[in-house]
């Protein structure tokens, strides 16, 4: 399939959920993977159930182990479960991933050092085969929303740590997949610079509206982010909580020291002990 | 200056222990002279003579630098006794060895990394071909590439093939090393991503595998460079070849010359100097569009 039909067939799976704003994008039902390891057999994810609808912002959170980064790579077909249905867009992973329908943010910025800024953001336009008037006009544009704008000639040991992955969101987002993937992106940078980016991820979340699916080990983070969270633990890993938050979708930094933030805080927290409880 | 100094200090030390070197080694000539003529020496008679001697054992590094120049500046260079003359030959097929054998390399490492049958097949035989001594293969690859007569057919001396298959034979092996490693350089999460945009395997290769084997590529090509510049003259050494800094180096030393046979050695240090410098300087400028960092 030439790339040109690619891309037609990934707007036209996104289309298939329709105008309706509850269509469920990711859909799991008892999706189990066993990884064969020398040790023998690993359980990685026990029958997991979830329904994410377009538009939602969906964490996922637990400790090392509990397959939340597993699930995430299931959902790229980067992992294929050894058990149950998973569909994306309607169709399954692999098909999706054909259709290219989702941008990818790995825990490392993973920016490639031989090419410039926009030169990494421009790396999926040129292997999609987007014209060349076309990828210039997309990478100045991704550039903008993450605030990355006049650092196109950089390389990408002249940025810090933070702008190095706020790029690798940008070149996530330049395709215009309607599925985000994140994995612990802010993992390795500190609180201030977390905090910031966790505030122009919202913005930037709430400008584009992308079914957003992020992993991270941050109860604060889930909170702040998601209009759900998913509390998951290990051995095996699998779905203790998942909780619908009823924080309003304009959120300030401030929101943090809110009653109601700290109520669901805690309730992620109590999903986690208990996770743990029962696993030992 | 500050990081001439060092380089400096070693030159004079090296420049130093040479003319010692000097004396003690061709004392004994003038000692054997003195004698055979029934005189006796002084310790400052046989440093003068050490200095000045037509065939001494090690000669001094003025005689040497003395020669150099002679062979350098004092003929035509089209003359048969200039070096610039026999150093263009030698460089033609160290050229020609260092580009086929680069070629080889890269075409194998790419093999090697995409095919696990040419994994398991190629790479023993490519670490026991350098195990060979090349002086010992070296006089059958030029009877047999003169036998089946190749240079006949591209219209150039076979004399110049068989040196550049002997020089390619020695400079493939650390490209094909640097190459497989450097393929083979990207992690998982680099791979996934581009599993991520569906990309196809031969765009892996172009955008992410290739760039990422560059500074590989760019060191190993010092380390070929300079094992095609020796292969060139080894080739030229059994051929009876009469062209080439090595035929200069054979002929000088079977004719009792060592004056002639160390100013071809050192205009073949030069030569490999100045070949390596020009690799650096590609590099730099490869270095510069790929983003290493100053």
């Amino acid at each position: 399939m030439s790339a040109e039909g690619q891309r037609a067939a990934g707007q036209a799976a996104a289309g298939q959920g329709g105008p309706a704003a509850a269509a469920p994008v990711v859909e799991a039902q008892g999706v189990d993977l066993t990884f064969m390891t020398a040790d023998g057999p690993v359980q990685a994810l026990k029958a997991v159930d979830l329904t994410i609808r377009k538009g939602e912002f969906v964490s996922f959170i637990g400790p090392s182990g509990c397959g939340k980064t597993t699930f995430l790579r299931c959902v790229a077909a980067l992992e294929r479960p050894t058990g149950g249905t998973l569909t994306v867009n309607g169709m399954s992973p692999d098909a999706a991933r054909r259709a290219r329908a989702y941008g990818y943010v790995f825990q490392a910025a993973g920016l490639y050092p031989w090419r410039t800024i926009a030169g990494n953001v421009r790396l999926p336009l040129e292997i999609m085969g987007y014209p060349r008037a076309e990828q210039a006009a997309r990478v100045a544009r991704v550039l903008e929303l993450v605030e990355l704008a006049g650092f196109e000639r950089k390389f990408p040991w002249q940025l810090s740590g933070g702008m190095q992955q706020r790029a690798s969101i940008a070149r996530a987002l330049a395709f215009d997949a309607d599925i985000l993937l994140m994995d612990e992106p802010f993992g390795a940078l500190d609180e201030i610079v977390r905090d910031r980016l966790n505030e122009e991820l919202l913005r930037l979340w709430a400008r584009t509206g992308k079914t957003t699916l992020f992993v991270t080990h941050s109860i604060p983070e889930a909170v702040y982010l998601s209009t759900r969270i998913v509390v998951m633990s290990p051995r095996p890993g699998r779905i203790t909580d998942v909780i619908d938050s009823p924080l309003p979708r304009d959120r300030p930094l401030e929101i943090r020291d809110s009653r109601a933030f700290i109520e669901i805080a805690h309730r992620v927290r109590e999903g986690l002990r208990a996770g743990h409880g029962d696993a030992v | 200056m500050r990081a001439a100094l060092p380089v400096l200090a070693v030159l004079a030390a090296v420049v130093v222990l040479w003319y010692l070197g000097a004396v003690w080694l061709n004392a004994q000539w003038t000692i054997d002279q003195a004698a055979r003529a029934g005189r006796t020496v002084t310790f400052w008679e046989i440093v003068a003579d050490a200095m000045g001697q037509r065939r001494p054992l090690l000669p001094p590094p003025h005689q040497v630098g003395a020669a150099l120049w002679e062979g350098i500046a004092g003929q035509p260079v089209t003359s048969k006794r200039s070096l610039v003359y026999h150093a263009v030959v030698t460089v033609e097929a160290t050229f020609a060895g260092f580009l086929l054998g680069t070629a080889i390399g890269i075409l194998l490492a790419v093999g090697i990394v995409y095919s696990r049958v040419l994994d398991l097949t190629v790479m023993p035989w490519a670490i026991i071909s350098q195990t060979i001594p090349i002086v010992a293969l070296a006089p059958m690859i030029v009877v047999v590439s003169n036998r089946i007569g190749i240079g006949d057919w591209l219209g150039v001396e076979n004399r110049l093939v068989s040196k550049t298959i002997i020089a390619a034979y020695l400079s493939f092996f650390p490209v094909l090393v640097s190459m497989v490693k450097g393929l083979r350089s990207p992690d998982a999460m680099q791979v996934d991503l581009l599993a991520t945009y569906n990309a196809t395997g031969w765009q892996g290769f172009w955008k992410l595998r290739l760039p990422a084997s560059a500074p590989y590529f760019f060191a190993s090509l010092k380390v070929a460079v300079a094992a095609a510049l020796v292969g060139a003259i080894v080739g030229e050494l059994p051929t009876g070849a009469v062209d080439g800094l090595g035929a200069r180096m054979l002929v000088a030393s079977q004719f009792g010359q060592p004056l002639l046979m160390w100013a071809a050695l050192f205009a073949a240090a030069a030569v490999a100097g100045v070949l390596i410098l020009a690799v650096a300087a590609v590099e730099r400028v490869a270095g510069r569009r790929m983003g290493v960092r100053p």
